[in-house]
């Protein structure tokens, strides 16, 4: 296991073109090409926007003001996770052609795809800056230094799922449609249109088991409420389950692996 | 020197389960955490069995079998794409496979972006691709449309790119399945000269195809592949020699095993109408005969048969039997040079139709004839013995014909036979439409039906290293 883990490295190039061929395919055809990375997280913003503050106005407390920014720091993230998983399940079957075909190391599917959707992730981040600066809200640099740590975290945990995931879903096809579900869930169940305060105390102690809740709660923190960040501890825990997720997402589907070619 | 691919003792065996049992298995594996599932013996299925071979440097090998015998599943063990089961595969040096051509093209985006896609995921660099770039194009004579997106790409332009592709990835050992017929003539042509250079450079192939001249012109050594066994393996002519011999003998129990299908179906349609009163019979063939089979008439004397060379509907009409069997044929061999009964000759051996004929009563009134027809429902040669004015007098219970053929000398194709026991005017008492099957086999790739006794001879300043004949 560690050794093909190690040869991942060799394949740095072929991962980088696959990422660049899937961001550049994606938007091929559409009059509007990459800005549509940038228009899909502003628009989704200006939906919230109007949710929250037109139709349910007293939804959330008044300190938690501009709610949709705060939402939006969950949001964004959240789809990038989400979207990863569900693309990962699929993405072995999509390219079965390729292992069945061609000799082609098969965690490089996986793996793209977290990373092209973290590319996506990042497209929409311009979006949310300009919506700090609008509010003006105040940021400090110095938190800011934890953001790439929060997003190499969530790397890490997404890819770990994503490799698990995709494995499975070959052999069992029903993941793909549970998945969808279980993400619906696991979304409503992780603080991103609320806050953990606004739960009740008693589900608080079950948020927290959620990984997906420091995660956000993290990026929240850097980015929507003042003063200093008080998660540090919660998000060390949490570099070190994810780096546990990702090698038993590795494990598992290194012992899969030789079953692809046969089962794509 | 070490060998490029060393194949030892390689079994690979697939597991085939229903759809039902798959959904079985999600909970059970769960609960016994075993994810890959135990084998059980009545759902495995060999592909390889103790397969062996190795294949030195600058070998070019070839693999050829039947369909199913597993062939592409011996490459694909060689490639690593799929582990054996049993056994051990070492290859020495960078593979690049062409089992299928443009595997992982994208079609949304261009040639030009997908080639260096392909290449880098064939293991070149960024660099080695753009170094080869012009290269690529040029050999798949692509270099107009190189910015289509691929998408728009006919299937033969996407595999030329796909083989330009796989072949410039410069590999120690290539490994080649069934992928020649790509493109035009011409390109199949650069296709083969591409190998001879690899060949040149010492450099191995592994060839597997269908194409038995390739391997003979082509490879150093063959090998053969049966239900995933070896079944010879060596020099290529002695290997492709057994192999057709094999694949002929097969031929011939598939041919009979259909003939006699063949015949026991319409002899059980037949058995229907023989039940009835003879009265009825004779009527039904009476109303048969004329309306839906004219070709009955074309064995007539008065009907030669140059009619045969503008076949009438009634000469297509479907392979059956009918009349009155006042005079049945009983049974029918086709029998080759040496006596053997077969369904498979050479071109040009010495054939003879043997029927046994019974009378249940005396019958003065009789002619019999045979048809042969080619493939395409093409009337060969027909003829009776009432054409060539062969007195026939009197028959009374059983009897044998013979015709026979010094040589039959036909180009390689499948051919049937009519046979037919009737009266002078054509009125049939056992008519057998295309009821046998035998097929003509030839080295020669000569087109046309027949192949007239021929030689080639040459004068002058022409020079040849034999005289061409056949």
């Amino acid at each position: 296991m560690f050794a093909n883990l190690a040869k991942l490295g060799r394949y740095r190039a072929l991962i980088q073109t696959l990422v660049v061929r899937d961001l550049k395919a994606r938007y091929r055809g559409s009059v509007l090409g990459f800005f549509w990375s940038f228009f899909n997280p502003a628009l989704l913003l200006f939906i919230y926007t109007f949710v929250f503050t037109k139709v349910l106005p007293s939804s959330h407390p008044p300190d938690m003001e501009p709610f949709a920014l705060f939402m939006f720091c969950g949001i964004l993230p959240w789809t990038w996770f989400s979207s990863s998983l569900l693309e990962s399940s699929n993405t072995l079957i999509a390219g079965g052609n390729l292992i069945k075909k061609v000799l082609f190391p098969a965690e490089v599917l996986p793996i793209v795809t977290v990373l092209a959707n973290m590319v996506h992730f990042f497209l929409g981040l311009p979006i949310l800056a300009a919506f700090v600066i609008y509010y003006q809200r105040p940021v400090d640099p110095i938190e800011l230094l934890w953001f790439p740590v929060i997003v190499l975290v969530q790397l890490i945990l997404t890819t770990g799922l994503a490799m698990f995931l995709s494995a499975l879903t070959v052999h069992f096809r029903d993941l793909k449609d549970l998945l969808g579900n279980i993400l619906t869930l696991w979304f409503f169940a992780t603080p991103i249109i609320y806050s953990i305060e606004m739960a009740p105390a008693d589900m608080r102690w079950w948020l927290n088991l959620n990984p997906m809740t420091h995660l956000m709660r993290s990026y929240q923190e850097v980015l929507f409420f003042e003063g200093p960040l008080g998660h540090q501890k919660w998000l060390a825990a949490l570099g070190v389950i994810s780096v546990v997720v990702f090698l038993a997402g590795y494990f598992v589907f290194d012992r899969l692996r030789d079953s692809f070619a046969e089962e794509v | 020197m070490k060998p490029a691919i060393e194949v030892l003792n390689v079994s690979k065996v697939y597991r085939r389960y229903a759809r039902r049992k798959q959904f079985a298995t999600l909970k059970s594996a769960l609960l016994d955490g075993s994810l890959i599932g135990d084998l059980k013996p009545e759902d495995a299925f060999p592909a390889l069995r103790g397969v062996s071979f190795s294949v030195p440097k600058g070998c070019t090998y070839g693999v050829i079998g039947r369909n199913g015998s597993g062939k592409s599943t011996l490459l694909k063990c060689v490639a690593g794409i799929t582990r054996p089961t049993e056994g051990s595969v070492v290859v020495d040096g960078r593979i690049s496979a062409l089992i299928e051509l443009g595997a992982g093209f994208h079609p949304e985006i261009s040639g030009r972006e997908n080639i260096f896609i392909n290449g880098i995921m064939l293991g070149l660099t960024k660099k080695e691709v753009t170094r080869r770039f012009d290269e690529i194009v040029d050999f798949a004579e692509m270099a107009e449309f190189i910015d289509a997106p691929v998408k728009t790409y006919s299937s033969g332009m996407y595999m030329r790119l796909g083989f330009a592709v796989a072949i410039h990835v410069d590999p120690e050992v290539l490994l080649v399945d069934e992928v020649l017929a790509v493109g035009d003539q011409g390109f199949t042509h650069k296709c083969l000269d591409k190998f001879s250079e690899f060949r040149r450079r010492n450099k191995s192939i592994l060839l597997v195809t269908h194409s038995l001249d390739l391997v003979e012109k082509f490879c150093d050594e063959a090998h053969w592949l049966d239900r995933g066994k070896t079944k010879g393996e060596g020099d290529p002519k002695r290997v492709v020699a057994a192999y057709v011999i094999d694949v002929e003998d097969s031929e011939e129990n598939e041919l009979a095993k259909a003939e006699s299908a063949r015949v026991a179906a319409s002899a059980s349609a037949e058995a229907t109408a023989e039940a009835t009163s003879s009265q009825v019979a004779r009527q039904v063939a009476r109303d048969f005969s004329p309306a839906k089979n004219p070709a009955i008439e074309e064995d007539a004397p008065q009907n030669p048969v140059d009619d045969a060379s503008t076949p009438r509907d009634g000469f297509k009409s479907a392979e059956g039997r009918w009349g009155t069997r006042e005079i049945e044929i009983t049974d029918v061999t086709i029998s080759g040079p040496g006596g053997e009964t077969g369904h498979v000759f050479q071109s040009g051996d010495a054939i003879k139709v043997h029927m046994q004929v019974t009378a249940k009563e005396p019958i003065t009134d009789f002619v019999f004839g045979l048809g042969l027809f080619n493939a395409d429902g093409v009337c060969v040669y027909g003829t009776n013995t009432g054409l060539e004015e062969l007195s026939l007098s009197e028959i009374n219970g059983t009897g044998e014909v013979t015709f026979t053929m010094d040589h039959l000398d036909l180009v390689e194709g499948t051919y049937r036979l009519d046979l037919a026991a009737h009266k002078l005017d054509g009125y049939p008492y056992d008519y057998h439409r295309l009821l046998y099957t035998f097929r003509i086999k030839s080295r020669v790739r000569d087109v046309g039906i027949y192949r007239p006794d021929h030689k080639w001879s040459f004068g002058g300043n022409i020079k040849s290293k034999e005289d061409l004949g056949s």
